[in-house]
This record gives C-alpha cells, structure tokens and sequence, in this order.
C-alpha cells in the first residue's frame, strides 16, 4: 500500500507534478538528439558536397513554400528496388546544409533525391507547367506561374547570410557575389559564369525556362532539381573511408 | 453573460492586469502599423497589419469591458459555491466547431484534388502543398486545440471547485491563441511555411503561440494551486503533461533565424540529420501530447462522467499516465527508419515504440472498463458510445502504430498511404469522436440546456463511422498496394512497375477515401446543426449537475 500513497506527493503539489513531468520527457530527448550533434559518426565526411549557390537555394525556397516535400521525399533508403529505382542510397552529409531537410513523409510522386540530370530542361519546364502533358496519369498540380514570377536578385546575399549564422560556410566572397552569381547561372551569356563555378563547383549554367529576361522561380526551381543528388560522385565516392 | 450593476461606479478603478495589457496592446498595435509598413514581402505587411487591427480591437475591447463592468470584478464564490467562469469556454468550444467544419472541409478538398487534379486550378493559393498544412493545421491545432482548450478550463474549474485563475487571461489565452491560428492558416494560402511539418507556421507566428502557451500555463497552473479539492484529478495530470510538454516540443523544434524582422521567411536554426530528428521528436510527440496526453484527460472526466460510473482503476492510471508520458517520447525515430539517421536511434525509437503499444492499451483498459456495470447505457445513449467508440479506435491504432514502427513493417508502409489511414483512424476515430462526444456534454453544461436531440446524435454517429470505415480500409489497401508495387520484380530480375503505375493504381481508392471523408464532413454538420438548435432553441435543464469522484 505504501507505493501508491507515495505518488500522492505528486497529487497535491503542482509544481512537484510539473517537475516530475519535466523530468520524465527530458530523458528520451535528451538521450536521442543530444549525441547527435556531437557524434562524428552522424554526419561522415563526403567530399563534393557544397553549400547550395544562390539560384538554387531561390529554387529550394520555391520547392519548400510550394509544399512539394509533402508528395516527393529526399531520402533514398538503402533497399534494393530503392536504390535501382532511384539510385546510391542518400547520405546524411547530402544535406548537411539543409535548412530545414526536405527528406519528406509521403511518396505521392517520386522520389527526388537524385533527380537532378534525369530529365532535360525542357522536360521540366513542359512537366512544371502542366504535368499530364507529360505523364497523362499524374495528380501532381500544375505551376505554370512560376514562369511569370522573377527571383529578387537583392536580398538573396541576406539569405546567405543568415544561412552562414547557422553554420553554413559561405565565404565573404560568395556573400558579396550573390546577386551577379544568381544572375549568371541563368544566363549563359554571363560574362560571370567562369567565378560562379569556381565559388560554386559543379555548379550548372543554363537558361534553365528557355525565357529570355532576368531569372524567374521556374528558372531556380529548375536549377535546385537539376543538381539534386550530383554533388556527390559515387565512382570515387568510398564507403569504407569513414569506417572505424 | 452581464452581471447586473450592484452598485454605481463607486471607487471604480482599472485592474493593473487590465491597463497592463490595454497599454502592452496599444506598443504592439503601434509596432505592428511600423512592421507593416516596412514589410519586404506582401504576406509580412499583410500580417502586421492584421496584427495591428487585433491589437487595437484588444485595446478597444478591454477598455469597453472596464467602462461596462461594476466597480468589483466577479466574486470567486457566490453562496459558497465556486463562480465558475464559464466565457471563454463558450467561445472556444463554438469556435471549435467552425474550425472543424473548416478543416474536415479542406481535407475533402485535397482528397479530391489527388482523385481529380484538375481541382487544383493552377493557382497558388489553393493547389495541393498549400492547402495540406491548412487541412492538419486546421483539424489538429484549432478544431483540437480549442476543443482541449475548453474542455480544460471547463475541467480544471470542476475538479478543483474553484474559478479559473486570472480575469483576463483566460479571455487572452483563447483569443490569442485563435489568432495564432489565422495568422498560421492565411500564412500557408500565401505560401508562407517554414516547411516543418505539423510546425509550419512562420517565426513571428511560432513567438506568438509561445507568448500565448505560457500564459495558458499559467492559467491551468493558478487554478490549480488555489483548488479545494485536496488531490489533482487525474485529468488534470493528462492536461498540465499536455500543456507543459507541448511548451518544451515547440521551443526545441522551432528556434530559426529571419532574413529581416520585416519578412516572413526564415532559416531552421537545425539542419539536415539533427533537424530531421529535432522535427519528428517533436512531430510524434504533437501526436503523444496533443492528440494523446490531452484528449486522455477528456477520456478520463468525460467517460465516468457520463457513464456515471467512478473511474476503473486509479493504479492503473498512475502507471499508465507515467509510463506513456516517459515512453512516448523516445518514439520519434520511427519516422525515419532506414534514412541517414544513424541506425541507433532508429533503433531507440523502434524499441520504445513497441513498448509504447502497453501503457497505451492501459488507458484504453482504463477507459473501457469505467463503463463496467453501465454497458446498458451504450443501447440508450449515442453520446456514450461516440466516448467509448473513440476509445476502441484508440486502441486499434495504438497496436497499428508500434507495429509499423517494427523496421520490416516500416520498409513497406513508409512513404504510402498507410501511413495517412493509421493517422486517420486515430484523427479522426479517436480524436474526432471523443472530441465530438465531449462537446456534446459541454454544450448542454455550458448553457444549461437539454441537447437538441439525442436521434440526431445516432445519424451523426452511424454516418461518421461509416466514413471513418471508408477512410481507412481504402488507405489500408492504397498503401499496401503500393508498397507492394513499388518492390515488385518481374521473373527476370527487373523492377515491375514504373512509378507512375503506381500513382494510377490509387485512383479508385483515393475516389473512396474521400468518399468517406464526405460522409465525416456530413456528421460533422449534422452535429453543428444539432448544438446549435441547443443553444439556440433546447429547453433548460432542471436536474442538479451529480458530483464528481476524487481520483482515489
């Protein structure tokens, strides 16, 4: 009898209660994220990634207000019919800089990990503005006003900035370039694509809407999924480095 | 509502609470005018603005109040017995209602675009990605929010036998917080989202809901340190888990950085494996506390209640609350098997999500077995078997959800539309029904009515289940169909189906579903219907309210 009018110190003191409650949901919290931060076995070092150039990140910003991690993932799990369907299994240091991840919850559409390269410009720009163009069995809705919408060239080097107080490393040199970078990786004929790719490597220059005229969000949506999943090159990519 | 003046405005005077606040409301709405004006984007301006007009109408209001009221504020007992304050629990619990209806509508909206996508229009505001937060948002945060509300200052006043702690600020916490929720949902038409699920809304939003929780906090907590009864009431453990842990899951998942304090946009403070872990500790643990922690509380005052029978087993409620309370945050991981998370806090989250299935089928026990003895009553009162029925689906998708946390199960229903039926027979099985069966107590208690009519109760239970039985076999089958699909190879060694064969298959099912998501939006107005003919029109209730048993 004693053990349960033990517990009545819980039910007659709120702030013992509150306190108690506290406690108790700290531990598991406490125990799964805390490590994660410091383990270095959490993120492994995976040479080729890089923080993403302004026009992408323009293009992530699109892909996150439009909602589309709520039908395609960013996470391929290392299954077998995953990783034929849509290649190497994702590695936590591809989203490093991710603020927020986009890994997803719901494959409604496909998985987007590596689409980058699969489909060409065109295929993108045609599929964007109306999906059952493409693929007549789609649900995926149509964004064609993406095409009519330009990206602000002048905040984005505050973008960067504010990504580099969280610990994403940007350079003074890439901060101070944003908006001729996010210029010129829409334009080939830039006369800046040249230091964009060498702040930037592997870093694609197209007219990614075939539009003329100053970058639209069709163009840096277009830039963020034609580089998804290609920082990484798996030829030379060697999963044993990191084992210890 | 109005109390008649006893006396003149003799010695009248403002509380410090009440000029306080009017001028806290006054800075703001000044603030928020500047905000505006300096907005870098249009849903930032449109915000501030909105924010101002509130802020001014608060001031407007509270200074009306004053000028309104007599010299005393209301006494905390009349006749020695407590003055219950009833107000804000009248509002919270209608504007519940609206917000249901909102949400369950939205829901069919989106469920119909992924059977026809034409309805998504090709316009911004209404496709698909923007309208899905305000379908969560709008059933999880204000249906469910305002429903755990009301019930809890309606709860905690009774169990203690004491009016609600703070003149205004219980008015400030369901006010402030149904702003919160019309900033977050215009937010998400406009394309304004930090992408986080189930804690999309922006950071200026995000500051306010912690200004308002905390007071909220301290609403619940005032009311039950001044409380007669020597023991808190079980509930009120389920409420102040609730509310207390809410406060640490939005604090820990939230923190961000702004582009400018004049935009909505902002940069996750967490990024890649740590936010991923960060957002579904926090994400499952919106299901452990809100949807679970909470609504136990209105399981455990309103099934004895209306059962008339004591509660089953007070030990068991004391494991039960402890154990789930500890366990169920550990679960998390368990959204992100077999992804870039390192493999031991999958496992971490898998093995206490198994373990979870016990303390969950503990409340279950405890709920179903008050009714030992009044089984009958389940013939006779619709209203009890919506209770108890929501508890059974509790159940069912308190076993479903440890089992598809089992890595293997996982590799199949992750990512399909399994996942959306287990929600949906816990949101709307669960969570609907035993919030509908608590407002349509509180309802009646509130206003002193008789309800309407018990026969429309019947229609609005027999429809929604009938909905709910849609809803999820054809989510059951959709999702397992699709994972099946998408791991099918032919006899030479290829993959079977290309993706696209896969969203094809769905079609007839997502046709289903949101033909059972219909017959849900019909009970649901069916009942809106039926308590506003109570308010409205229902005859006054005679009978003394029955006492309540102490938790012992």
């Amino acid at each position: 009898m004693s053990f349960w009018t033990r517990h009545h110190i819980f039910e007659r003191n709120t702030i013992v209660l509150m306190i108690g409650i506290l406690l108790v949901i700290a531990v598991g919290g406490l125990v799964e994220i805390l490590p994660l931060f410091y383990l270095k076995s959490t993120i492994e070092v995976v040479d080729g990634v890089r923080p993403y150039t302004p026009l992408e990140l323009a293009g992530r910003n699109v892909y996150v207000r439009e909602g589309c991690y709520l039908c395609h993932s960013q996470m391929i799990r290392p299954l077998r019919d995953e990783v034929e369907r849509y290649g190497h299994f994702s590695l936590a240091a591809e989203s490093m800089y991710d603020h927020p991840f986009q890994w997803g919850s719901k494959r409604t559409g496909p998985d987007l990990a590596r689409v980058g390269g699969k489909y060409s410009d065109d295929w993108h720009v045609t599929h964007l503005t109306n999906p059952r163009a493409i693929v007549p069995q789609s649900v995926m809705p149509g964004y064609a006003f993406l095409a009519s919408t330009e990206v602000d060239p002048e905040t984005i080097a505050d973008h960067l900035k504010t990504l580099r107080a969280l610990g994403v490393p940007y350079t003074d040199d890439q901060i101070a370039n944003a908006a001729d970078d996010l210029k010129a990786q829409a334009d080939p004929d830039n006369s800046g694509g040249d230091a964009l790719v060498k702040r930037y490597p592997k870093a694609v220059i197209r007219n990614f809407d075939g539009k003329s005229g100053a970058p639209s969000e069709m163009d840096a949506l277009i830039a963020y999924l034609q580089m998804l999943g290609t920082l990484v090159d798996f030829k030379l990519y060697n999963e044993k480095a990191n084992l210890r | 509502m109005s109390q008649p003046l006893i006396q003149p405005s003799r010695a009248k005077s403002m509380t410090s609470g009440e000029s306080c606040l009017a001028l806290a409301f006054a800075v703001t709405a000044f603030l928020c005018v500047i905000a505006s004006a300096k907005a870098v984007d249009a849903p930032f301006g449109f915000h501030a603005a909105l924010a101002a007009a509130a802020s001014l109408a608060s001031v407007f209001v509270i200074l009306n109040r004053y000028f309104d009221r007599p010299a005393t504020l209301p006494p905390q007992e009349i006749n020695g017995k407590p003055n219950y304050n009833f107000g804000p629990i009248k509002f919270s619990a209608g504007i519940a209602m609206v917000w249901g209806i909102a949400g369950f509508l939205v829901g069919l909206i989106i469920a119909s675009q992924l059977a026809w996508p034409a309805l998504n229009f090709d316009l911004p505001w209404i496709s698909f990605g923007r309208l899905r937060p305000l379908h969560t948002s709008a059933v999880i945060f204000a249906f469910g929010g305002n429903v755990l509300i009301a019930t809890s200052f309606y709860v905690v006043q009774k169990t203690c036998r004491v009016r609600l702690a703070g003149d205004l600020a219980p008015w400030f916490v369901v006010l402030g917080y149904n702003f919160f929720i019309l900033i977050a949902g215009t937010g998400y038409l406009l394309g304004v989202t930090q992408s986080k699920e189930y804690a999309e809304p922006e950071w200026y939003a995000d500051l306010w809901l912690t200004i308002v929780w905390v007071t909220y906090l301290l609403v619940f907590l005032a009311t039950v340190i001044k409380r007669k009864e020597p023991h808190i009431f079980v509930a009120n453990w389920f409420y102040l888990a609730f509310i207390v842990t809410i406060a640490v899951l939005h604090l820990g998942n939230n923190p961000a950085l702004p582009v400018s304090i004049f935009g909505s946009k902002s940069y996750v403070a967490w990024g890649g494996v740590q936010d991923a872990m960060f957002q579904w500790w926090y994400g499952h643990n919106a299901v452990g506390f809100f949807l679970t922690a909470g609504f136990l509380a209105i399981m455990y005052y309103f099934i004895p209640k209306r059962a008339e029978r004591p509660i089953y087993s007070y030990r068991l409620s004391i494991i039960h609350f402890w154990s789930l309370i500890f366990l169920y945050i550990w679960a998390g991981p368990h959204h992100l098997h077999y992804t870039a998370l390192p493999d031991w806090t999958q496992t971490l989250g898998m093995t206490f999500s198994v373990m979870l299935w016990m303390p969950s089928w503990g409340g279950m026990i405890n709920g179903l077995m008050t009714l030992s003895g009044a089984w009958d009553k389940l013939r006779t009162d619709p209203v009890l078997r919506m209770l108890v029925v929501s508890v059974a689906f509790y159940g069912m998708s308190t076993f479903e959800g440890p089992m598809m946390s089992i890595k293997v199960v996982n590799s199949l229903s992750h990512y399909t539309d399994w996942t959306i039926g287990h929600v949906h027979s816990g949101a709307l099985g669960w969570v609907g029904f035993v919030s509908f069966g608590a407002l349509y107590c509180l309802v009646p208690w509130l206003w002193d009515r008789r309800l309407y009519s018990l026969k429309l109760v019947n229609w609005h239970f027999w429809v929604s289940t009938l909905g709910i039985v849609l809803y999820i076999s054809a989510m059951w089958v959709s999702g397992i169909l699709q994972g099946l699909m998408w791991r099918a190879y032919t006899s030479l060694g290829f993959l079977e189906y290309s993706f696209i064969e896969t969203v094809e298959a769905m079609h007839p099912f997502y046709v289903i579903r949101a033909a059972g998501g219909g017959l849900f939006l019909i009970g649901s107005l069916i009942m809106a219907y039926n308590l506003w003919m109570t308010v409205r029109a229902g005859e006054v209730e005679v009978s003394s309210p029955v006492a309540l048993q102490p938790a012992q």
